[in-house]
């Protein structure tokens, strides 16, 4: 579960004022709004980037609010992914295993069953830099899935793809979401991704989260899909 | 008659010769120069003179020093100027304009005064004594007090003085090209922020760590006026390269001057090279 307690953050000029937000726990939420709101500013409130001025941030009924992005279980895939250029798929995927202290005989096998959850078993010993924008996005939910995390930020995580790996990965989304029961909050400007993704859809307006219907979709304004053509 | 306007006229944009040329002489000027120095000394010199000048043990002791300090200050400048730059680069913090003059100041001053400066730092009293006094009185190597004044440490310390803040730049520059989201994403995975440096930051840092190193290790081996002020140009103690040529000019010898001089520009040529080819390579 997501819990944002009447959570304000300020950074710079930017603002944001006591935004509340309920996500139940196994739900897949999708974030919507025109750019510049702070959709990503929300996630990065949530994981721990972003100090929080005022409110409560809690995952799984814990208050995490003055915790380290490390001490929250949540994986995190950022817009632009930042994969660790110096690492191949394998070493991602081990990453936050290692730093975790998984015992060594756990981290091979949950390696393997990632690899195949997500298709990516051939590229494990490939330099990341030599990845498609698909593969990389793989990669980059692996890594964010490998520690079995309780909640799951994804900003645009499917953004910059052509059309047809885009509809596979949201297939694959929906596939891992549902075989995880994982709390997952995607932010998004693409209705079809909302469409094929969502049962809860968050709104972000006017500095406000509001809970509107997954059949609300349909009458979002245009400036809440911008850079996705409305399909 | 049509509303449509009227076509303009053909246009020719004409030729880009001029702009190449003129371009090309300016800046061509500054290379033309550089190459005139070098030709000149070339001319000047014979390979007699040269291999003359090597078989002087003076010379030979100054190039193993040069050498040496050039190496171990490079080395202590990438050790400071790798978090500095890291810190620098990473996080906004009060009074980080003044740290950020402070740095800059060893390479605006005129490098005689930071030479001038160290000498004033180590023999100003306190409480009865100097640093000097109490490094001899409190340290020693072997049965010898250490010395740092007039004697190879201050050589080290001279050249450390300036060419880490040329490294702190570099490295500072280095970690801004470096996107701090895959840190950000390494702290979600359960990093410490020591590991997010170390394992994510750091791997992607060599090549500016080199350069640092190698841009250090180059503005050491031209240093001059604080090795002078501070270490002295004792022959055979105190003197390197830089300090050799100023020696053999006082005493007239133009062609050993000459010989050591061309001996510093390869030096430096192969160091710069190494940075030009790290570069290109960091590029691709």
């Amino acid at each position: 579960m997501i819990e944002l307690d009447d959570i304000s953050i300020r950074s710079g000029s930017f603002e944001l004022r006591r935004v509340s937000l309920s996500i139940p726990a196994g739900s897949y939420a999708v974030l919507m709004g025109a750019t510049g709101q702070g959709k990503t500013t929300i996630l990065e409130a949530i994981c721990g980037l972003r100090t929080v001025t005022g409110g409560r941030v809690l995952l799984g009924g814990v208050d995490v609010t003055r915790r380290k992005p490390a001490d929250r279980g949540v994986g995190y895939v950022p817009q632009d992914l930042a994969l660790f250029p110096m690492m191949t798929v394998r070493g991602h995927l081990e990453f936050a295993l290692r730093v975790r202290r998984w015992p060594a005989a756990a981290i091979g096998p949950r390696v393997t069953e990632l690899a195949q959850e997500l298709g990516i078993e051939p590229l494990l010993g490939r330099d990341v830099r030599r990845l498609s924008g698909g593969e990389a996005q793989r990669v980059a939910l692996g890594r964010a899935l490998s520690f079995r995390p309780q909640v799951l930020l994804m900003d645009e995580p499917l953004n910059a793809l052509d059309e047809a790996t885009r509809d596979r990965l949201c297939e694959l989304l929906g596939k891992v979401q549902s075989a995880s029961h994982l709390t997952t909050l995607h932010v998004t400007h693409s209705r079809a991704e909302a469409r094929a993704l969502a049962d809860r859809l968050i709104v972000l307006e006017g500095g406000q989260l509001y809970e509107r219907p997954v059949a609300d979709l349909e009458q979002l304004p245009d400036e809440m899909l911008e850079g996705t053509p409305r399909r | 008659m049509s509303d449509q306007p009227a076509a303009p006229a053909a246009h020719r944009a004409g030729s880009d010769v001029p702009f190449y040329v003129v371009m090309g002489g300016l800046g061509g000027s500054y290379v033309v120069l550089i190459v005139l120095l070098l030709a000149a000394d070339l001319a000047f010199t014979s390979p007699g003179h040269f291999a003359a000048a090597l078989a002087k043990p003076e010379i030979q002791y100054a190039i193993r020093l040069t050498l040496v300090s050039c190496t171990i200050s490079a080395l202590l400048s990438i050790w400071v100027a790798t978090p500095l730059g890291y810190l620098l680069s990473r996080f906004q913090f009060r009074g980080r304009w003044l740290i950020d003059t402070i740095i800059d100041i060893p390479i605006v001053l005129p490098p005689l005064v930071i030479g001038l400066s160290l000498l004033i730092l180590f023999h100003l009293p306190v409480a009865g004594t100097n640093l000097e006094t109490f490094l001899q009185e409190h340290v020693s190597i072997g049965r010898r007090p250490f010395r740092v004044t007039y004697a190879q440490p201050a050589v080290v310390l001279a050249q450390f003085a300036v060419a880490c803040a040329f490294a702190v730049q570099t490295m500072r520059v280095t970690f801004d090209q470096i996107d701090p989201r895959a840190e950000q994403v390494a702290l979600t995975l359960g990093c410490r922020r020591s590991q997010a440096f170390l394992q994510v930051a750091l791997p992607q840092a060599w090549r500016g760590m080199i350069a640092a190193t190698t841009v250090a290790w180059a503005r050491s081996l031209g240093e001059f006026g604080p090795i002078l002020v501070f270490a002295g140009a004792t022959r055979m103690k105190t003197e390197v390269l830089s300090t050799t040529v100023f020696l053999e000019l006082s005493v007239g010898q133009l062609e050993a001057a000459v010989a050591v001089s061309l001996l510093m520009v390869i030096a430096a040529m192969t160091v710069l090279g190494i940075v030009r080819l790290l570069g290109a390579r960091a590029a691709t």
